[in-house]
């Protein structure tokens, strides 16, 4: 009877060799052929911002964006499980539930107010 | 399997429902009041949540500490006597440190960025300036700090106080790069914050997680049971204990685990480094004492080597780094480490004594740092040019408050008071907390730690005397060229609040009898 741990200890080895192994496997074998586009910084699906000099503004939309569906993401986690427990939790449920959205719509209106939706 | 609805005691969360409550309205405030009307609902709004508050608290009062508190939300909101006060604490402090965040002075601008979006130093940034707007989300972000800080002292499992310690952190956070002057400083300092409040909020959560593992609880009660019956897993359990502890520790700001606190407190805008200073180590000192109180005893001969470490490194390098400051809200920063140290003497005594003398203490020490950062917003720099003189941010040099005393007696009178009390001179308050402190490490057989407080704070006198005595004893500074320094006159607010933390500090000093039997009451926790 090997310890119980010891699958464990294979999957963290087979992560780590695969981890290096794949950075490994693209320094030595993968081209170099490096342009404009490969050099530049990595953000995420947006163009490097630039610095901020001479104003240096910069379009925040992604940012409202990114968060705006975080917060609908989370929502809906939590939402899930009071759905698939709804006739067990009751009135109580639905009320914190409810209250819940009631929160979590405050930072929208803000947003919508303030003019995080206006994109023109 | 059916389910049972909570038992929901409404008086007892009401406190904290009526500031969580107050933050949401204030961002409904910040969506539909018109620009011009929104300070003053902000203002009354949250002044009149926070005396609702402190009245629920002090209606709940005696039937708290008759009956021991109340456990609800299945033990996840313990209200007992430790709770209760310092939730009081920290609503009185609260009062005060906001209205310092009011304040406009006489220059007519509040402390906060005009628009905190505004890139450092671009036209927008200006252009926002000119046109006196005013980031009034101030207040709610203090409040949701605020419902973080009542609800984290009253945690009574490890997953409620890791909500209630990111809730009172991501305020503070946003709040710390929001200064009007010094803009890239206070961003710098808001973003170390939050890398470094990020990290101790993971080993805290690690730390939950291993002892998750040793007992298959989160509840504090549980886990202290599980110590007596549970062999063979202890290196979970104190590793456990000591990641949950180092969480609480960068909180408070205790050596090794100190060094964002200068950055930060010299970063944030000064109303905002009052309330931190004063809250957020009180609040995280909450959590800490129930931590220690209810999981550690089992585990005391296991945990004091360390809690030890801490205790004296806090004392000692709080006191040593303090003494080669030269800039003021650096030098209070200091302080406030070096106090977490005493502090935490006192909740190594191990005994009711230590719970009662460290609530003192923390309100001892809550009162005179928001009077001294209340100070601090008043001194100003002047640059004279073409066109008049004109006011800048703070003079926090040193130098800088030569001759403060003969220019501005009463603003000089106040600090040195609230100085005396860091100290811990006779007849002020600080000297009442130091001395309950002490005694009570000292009955409770951490004698070598109190011989290093004593030392500690023999040391501290030297610093907080040589401000004293640059303010009354030093000839003013010669007006070297356009820079100069003037003391700006309080729009009401700063006035107020400098006196009652004086008012407190000195009565406390001269009276302590009267609060320290009341906090006497309340050493019990709920386990």
């Amino acid at each position: 009877m090997t310890n119980p741990y010891v699958p464990i200890l294979i999957l963290g080895g087979v992560a780590l060799v695969l981890a290096l192994g794949g950075l490994g496997a693209s320094a030595i074998i993968g081209p170099k052929r490096y342009n404009r586009a490969k050099l530049d910084a990595y953000e995420c699906g947006i163009e490097p911002t630039p610095h901020a000099v001479g104003g240096g503004r910069f379009p925040i939309k992604y940012y409202l964006v990114a968060m705006t569906f975080i917060v609908f993401d989370i929502e809906v986690v939590f939402l899930y499980q009071w759905a698939v427990n709804f006739s067990e939790l009751a009135l109580f449920g639905f009320v914190a539930t409810m209250l819940f959205l009631v929160v979590i719509t405050v930072p929208y209106l803000y947003e919508w107010r303030r003019g995080g939706f206006e994109w023109a | 399997m059916s389910y049972a609805a909570p038992h929901i005691g409404w008086l007892q969360i009401a406190p904290l429902a009526i500031v969580l409550g107050t933050g949401l309205v204030g961002v409904l405030v910040e969506a539909f009041v018109p620009r011009r009307a929104r300070r003053t609902t902000q203002l009354v709004l949250v002044f009149a949540a926070l005396v609702a508050a402190l009245l629920l608290i002090v209606a709940q009062w005696r039937d708290t500490m008759a009956s021991g508190g109340v456990s609800l939300f299945g033990g996840s909101y313990l209200l007992d006597g430790p709770a209760l006060a310092i939730q009081g604490t920290l609503v009185v402090l609260s009062i005060l440190a906001v209205a310092v965040f009011a304040d406009r002075t006489s220059v007519g601008q509040d402390a906060f960025a005009p628009a905190a979006a505004a890139v450092p130093g671009s036209d927008y940034e200006e252009l926002a300036r000119r046109k006196g707007l005013e980031q009034t989300e101030v207040y709610p972000l203090a409040m949701f700090g605020l419902g973080g800080m009542l609800l984290i002292v009253a945690a009574g499992d490890l997953l409620t106080l890791f909500v209630a310690l990111e809730a009172l952190s991501m305020p503070l956070y946003v709040l710390t790069g929001l200064a009007r002057r010094r803009r890239l400083l206070s961003q710098e300092a808001s973003l170390k914050y939050l890398l470094l409040g990020s990290f101790a909020s993971a080993l805290l959560l690690f730390g939950a997680a291993l002892l998750y593992g040793f007992s298959g609880s989160l509840h504090l009660g549980e886990i202290a049971a599980a110590t007596g019956t549970i062999a063979g897993l202890e290196g979970l359990l104190l590793g456990g204990m000591t990641l949950l502890l180092i969480g609480l520790f960068f909180k408070v700001g205790a050596v090794p685990f100190h060094a964002w606190t200068p950055d930060v407190y010299v970063g944030a805008p000064t109303p905002v480094t009052g309330f931190m200073a004063a809250t957020t180590k009180i609040a995280a000192f909450g959590a800490m004492v129930r931590v220690v109180y209810v999981v550690g005893p089992s585990l005391q001969w296991d945990l004091e080597p360390m809690l030890w470490t801490v205790a004296i490194l806090t004392m000692v390098v709080g006191t040593v780094v303090a003494l080669v400051q030269t800039d003021v809200k650096r030098m209070l920063a200091y302080s406030s480490i070096a106090h977490a140290g005493f502090v935490l003497v006192g909740v190594l005594a191990f005994s009711t004594e230590g719970i009662a003398s460290v609530l003192f203490y923390l309100v001892v020490y809550g009162l005179a740092t928001i009077g001294a950062f209340a100070v601090v917003t008043l001194v100003r720099q002047t640059r004279t040019g073409a066109e008049g003189t004109v006011i800048l941010g703070e003079a926090t040099h040193l130098a800088q408050w030569a001759g403060l005393g003969r220019r501005s007696p009463w603003l000089a009178g106040a600090l040195s008071l609230f100085l005396l009390s860091f100290a811990g001179i006779p007849l002020t308050a600080g000297f009442a907390g130091k001395f309950t402190v002490f005694t009570a490490a000292a009955d409770g057989g951490a004698v070598p730690l109190v011989v290093v407080g004593v030392i500690a704070s023999a040391a501290a006198v030297f610093f907080y005397v040589r401000l004293i005595v640059l303010m009354y004893f030093t000839p003013e500074r010669e007006e070297e060229g356009e820079e100069g320094v003037t003391v700006v006159t309080s729009s009401g607010f700063t006035t107020v609040v400098i006196a009652v933390a004086a008012i407190g500090t000195v009565l406390l000093g001269v009276l302590p009898g009267p609060l320290l039997e009341l906090l006497g009451q309340a050493v019990k926790f709920l386990p």
